[in-house]
């Protein structure tokens, strides 16, 4: 009932709404880890001169000689050309600036460390890293990773009009249809997908479940029941009805403004879910309504559901049970996944979520990881252009996830036909996960994540949660923004299925290319 | 419906602590000696349990620490840090990665398959089996349960020639002759080792595990010891220089032998059958250009079973060659096109370093597949290939026991099997057999790719 509130304001509501504004969160780690370590040798004589030039506060006063802090601040060898390079300009040559050897050991080829490391400036900060990092793309050498945003440029007379940032709207509508029910519009083109209590720790749900209202979307429990500490959020909160039912009820249905149908998901499709015993502690047993320590497996298929129509009986139930919510199907990608698109349409769904082979999960055979299903490049253009084809594109609001990493990845998404994405990974890395891929062993995530562990949990608090996963989404739109700017648009809806404005630099030449790349 | 095959699996003990990814690298000098130590804070006790082998000169701090940086983190002096292995990078080679031989060992060691959280960490895709992705069912096909048991998924492969129709005459009898038939409870056999260390322990290894699983070992007729008597149900004996008078008394427990495809081998096929009309003779063939019309010739004139053999990285012989799944699609279509296709049973290797390979060759055209490396790896061989030099495997391969080795190739057979049903499980399938050929039911890189290929050109 807050978004009814605010449109009843004095004054008219912006087209854009506001955001909050980022708060500087730092690691909640001693050390925060860095790309560059900083030595200082023998020879200092503890001047205080490189405290005073860094502008970015790596320094600071220490007994004998400076602490560095904050190496994961420092610039890296870029800074070389600066005034207040601490390297060349301290008058004792004490300072060696040194990759870190840890550094390289983070991450894989779809995160890397640099991923990784920008995505946790961003949470810390609420802005795009200005270290030597590449926050745009990893290392698979597909998909995303070899796709280009490509920017119309000055002297070809495409040069689109100058827009300013706060024309620019990164709004979109979920509710696509021309049913009664409420229309519902997110302020920005994102919401977070289902983990599951028991997945992770009640403290990154609810941080998760903040950030998102902080930011006006949503987010989604996940199969594993509707815990009470989220009611206070419940118009934030999209709950999930899985294969397991898992702690749903008519009741829980009733509270939210969104009710998603899992299907299937993208880290393991057509596969069911399975909760390690170790993980069902009596918290988890009681939301799930199932018995502590015995694994809980979460069936694949529906049995229930063998055609579209079985769909649309399910469909037809949610909204029978809550007049006021909309549908979400989440689905993962077979081959025939513009078949099962229009079928979800035709059932009556609001939004359908393609979950690309890519996604993560708490744990799944890495066969299934790897080789299910094709990856979400691929699925959101055949969608959309099956869609269209189909004359009911407008009809249906397109989400896709899946091995979404950044605001560059959900541009170039949308660009193929989607109309926003929705996101997981990237969350758990805000709150700084390094994906050791050790979610589902012993006691859990050892940094205190995706665990269930009291002590464990312990790790981290709700507060500093929620404004690292804000922050970052923060600089995602600041970044997205600044995409659509350069692209001439004023809003993100102009962008969804604009395959124009994206080049694979596999497959062209340089000089093919008129325009920036980005 | 035939009893449910499952393979029994117990965890089976590493000789030697394998190759990790990473070390920790703690230094003591400027320990500030915290009450409170992060290495006593370690939530996987590491530095608590930790120990070494003298013999490796190996550190269990480096198999046992998870990566999650804590310690390197919290420690106020900085004194730890996780530094990249140099040795993991130089095991095996292009092929056959440190990833996938980790990914092997681990199988071998537990019998479990790879399960991990956080999605997928690696390549978008990749040369070879990397380009190409499994279909799933939802909603509009059901899928099926068969890793939890609660539905039955058949990984019977039939091996030999079949007839396309029966004949009965005038009095209802059968008119026509059955060739056997010879099922495989796993689509795959084992093949001969491309490398390897004096073989007579190895081998016996492998013909045990083939014996428990109802398979099939293919063992050099030059190479035979009579050693390996016992297992000549699950032999099939490579007839390099054809019918042999010599080998003869072999040939009575055999149940397939296998000739080198040459000129006669038809011919040999023939003689062997006189001498024993219900063995089966499949024909060793390497991957070429020209495999689809000779194999199309063959199976018009009687042949049974090919064994397509790709090299160990999965190509085939050629100026310009293919990988072994595009070869196979291509026989596979033109065998289809000339009505030939069910007749005759297709065994392909080469280049099958994990499980979904296996799925892969079989939906690209193979009845099953053959295996070889991978059981070296699955007894702790690091894919050195020093032995393929004459110098001495740096895990002594040659004096594995038969029965540790044995249950290691069982244990990695089942990962591969119910990795296998996972995959079939979620294309909904029920019988390896159907899965046989499906490549609609899969998505190849070159075909997803195209939407791409045409971004920012005109027409």
């Amino acid at each position: 009932m807050q978004a009814t509130k605010a449109m009843k304001g004095k004054k008219p509501r912006k087209k854009s709404a506001t955001l909050p504004a980022p708060k500087l969160t730092p690691s909640r780690f001693r050390y925060a880890l860095s790309k560059y370590r900083l030595t200082i040798g023998p020879s200092c004589n503890n001047c205080g001169l490189c405290i005073e030039l860094c502008p970015y506060g790596v320094y600071a006063k220490g007994a004998r000689v400076p602490r560095t802090p904050n190496e994961h601040l420092c610039m890296g060898p870029a800074c070389e050309k600066n005034a207040f390079y601490c390297v060349s300009r301290c008058p004792v040559n004490a300072i060696s600036m040194r990759p870190n050897p840890s550094f390289q050991l983070l991450g894989d080829r779809r995160w890397t460390a640099d991923l990784l490391a920008s995505t946790w400036h961003m949470a810390e900060t609420g802005h795009a890293p200005y270290q030597d990092l590449n926050y745009k793309t990893g290392d698979s050498g597909g998909g995303f990773d070899k796709l280009r945003l490509l920017y119309p440029v000055n002297g070809n007379g495409n040069q689109p009009k100058e827009i300013k940032e706060k024309e620019i709207s990164l709004a979109i509508e979920l509710n696509r249809s021309n049913d009664t029910r409420p229309k519902v519009t997110i302020p920005v083109p994102l919401y977070l997908g289902g983990m599951s209590f028991g997945s992770v720790s009640i403290v990154a749900m609810l941080s998760r479940v903040r950030a998102a209202t902080a930011l006006g979307t949503f987010c989604c429990t996940g199969e594993g029941g509707y815990p009470d500490e989220l009611k206070p959020y419940d118009d934030h909160v999209i709950t999930q009805v899985a294969t397991g039912l898992f702690g749903v009820r008519e009741e829980t249905i009733q509270r939210v403004r969104i009710v998603e149908f899992k299907y299937a998901q993208g880290a393991k499709p057509g596969l069911g879910g399975h909760l390690l015993g170790d993980k069902v502690t009596p918290a988890v047993a009681k939301m799930r309504e199932a018995v502590t320590g015995s694994a809980l497996f979460s069936p694949f298929p529906f049995h229930s559901v063998y055609s579209v129509e079985d769909h649309k009986k399910h469909v037809d139930w949610i909204k029978e049970i809550n007049p006021r919510a909309l549908v979400s199907v989440k689905v993962s990608t077979p081959t025939d996944v513009d078949m099962v698109a229009v079928g979800s349409y035709y059932a009556g769904a609001h939004i359908i979520q393609l979950d690309g082979s890519y996604g993560g999960t708490g744990a799944a055979p890495d066969i299934a990881k790897k080789n299910i299903a094709m990856p979400i490049e691929y699925a959101v253009p055949k969608v959309h252009k099956f869609l269209t084809a189909e004359g009911i594109r407008d009809g249906i609001t397109v989400i896709a996830s899946g091995g979404v990493r950044n605001a560059y990845d959900a541009a170039k998404v949308i660009a193929l036909g989607a109309d926003g994405v929705c996101l997981g990974t990237a969350d758990m890395v805000a709150l700084e996960c390094l994906r050791c891929h050790h979610c589902e062993s012993g006691r859990g995530c050892a940094r205190g994540i995706a665990t269930t562990d009291e002590e464990l949990t312990k790790l981290m608090d709700v507060e500093w949660g929620t404004q690292r996963i804000t922050n970052m989404y923060l600089a995602w739109c600041e970044q997205l923004k600044s995409i659509l700017k350069r692209l001439g648009m004023k809003s993100i809806t102009e962008l969804t299925g604009r395959m124009d404005a994206l080049v694979h630099i596999d497959y062209m030449k340089k000089e093919e290319i008129k325009g920036e790349l980005d | 419906m035939p009893p449910k095959y499952h393979i029994q699996t117990a965890s089976v003990a590493n000789r030697f602590r394998s190759v990790t990814r990473s070390g920790v690298i703690a230094w003591e000098e400027g320990c500030l000696k915290c009450a409170r130590c992060v290495k006593k804070e370690c939530v996987y006790n590491v530095y608590t349990t930790r120990s070494l082998d003298e013999r490796q000169m190996l550190d269990s701090l480096d198999s046992a620490c998870q990566d999650c940086f804590r310690c390197v983190q919290n420690c106020p002096a900085r004194l730890i840090q996780k530094g990249v292995n140099p040795t993991y990078r130089t095991v095996g080679d292009h092929y056959w990665t440190p990833e996938i031989l980790a990914n092997l060992w681990a199988q071998a060691e537990t019998g479990k398959i790879p399960v991990s959280g956080a999605g997928y960490g690696g390549p978008f895709s990749g040369p070879g089996f990397d380009a190409m992705w499994t279909d799933m069912s939802e909603i509009v096909r059901p899928t099926r349960d068969g890793i939890h048991g609660r539905e039955y998924i058949s990984t019977t492969a039939d091996l030999g020639r079949k007839v396309m129709a029966l004949r009965f005459d005038e009095q209802g009898e059968l008119a026509n002759a059955v060739p056997p038939l010879v099922e495989i409870p796993v689509p795959f056999i084992f093949d001969l080792l491309p490398f390897s260390p004096p073989k007579r322990r190895i081998s016996s290894a492998i013909l045990r595990a083939a014996g428990e699983l109802g398979t099939f070992v293919v063992i050099k007729e030059s190479e035979w010891l009579p050693l390996y008597e016992r297992y000549l149900p699950n032999t099939m004996l490579l007839l390099d220089r054809g019918p042999d008078a010599r080998n003869d008394h072999l040939l009575e427990r055999m149940r397939i032998v296998e000739v080198p495809d040459n000129p006669a081998a038809l011919e040999w096929q023939r003689i062997l059958k006189e001498k024993k009309p219900d063995l089966l003779v499949a024909i060793r063939m390497p991957a070429t250009p020209a495999a689809g019309a000779r194999i199309a010739d063959l199976t018009q004139e009687g042949a049974e079973i090919i064994h397509l053999v790709a090299d160990e990285f999965g190509m085939e012989e050629a100026d310009e060659p293919f990988f072994i799944k595009d070869r196979l699609k291509e026989i596979h279509l033109l065998l289809v096109d000339k009505g030939l296709r069910d007749q005759i049973t297709i065994i392909a290797g080469g280049g099958v370093a994990m499980a979904e390979h296996m799925a892969k060759v079989i939906i690209c055209g193979a009845d099953a597949v053959s295996c070889d490396i991978p059981l070296l790896v699955a007894m702790e061989c690091r894919v050195c290939r020093r032995c393929a030099q004459g110098i001495a495997c740096p895990v002594g391969l040659e004096e594995v026991d038969p029965g540790w080795g044995s249950r290691r190739v069982r244990n990695l057979m089942a990962g591969w099997h119910n990795q296998l049903l996972e995959i079939m499980g979620a294309m909904g399938m029920r019988e390896v057999r159907r899965l046989r050929g499906e490549m609609g039911r899969a998505m190849f890189f070159e075909d997803l790719e195209r939407e791409f290929a045409s971004l920012g050109k005109k027409g």
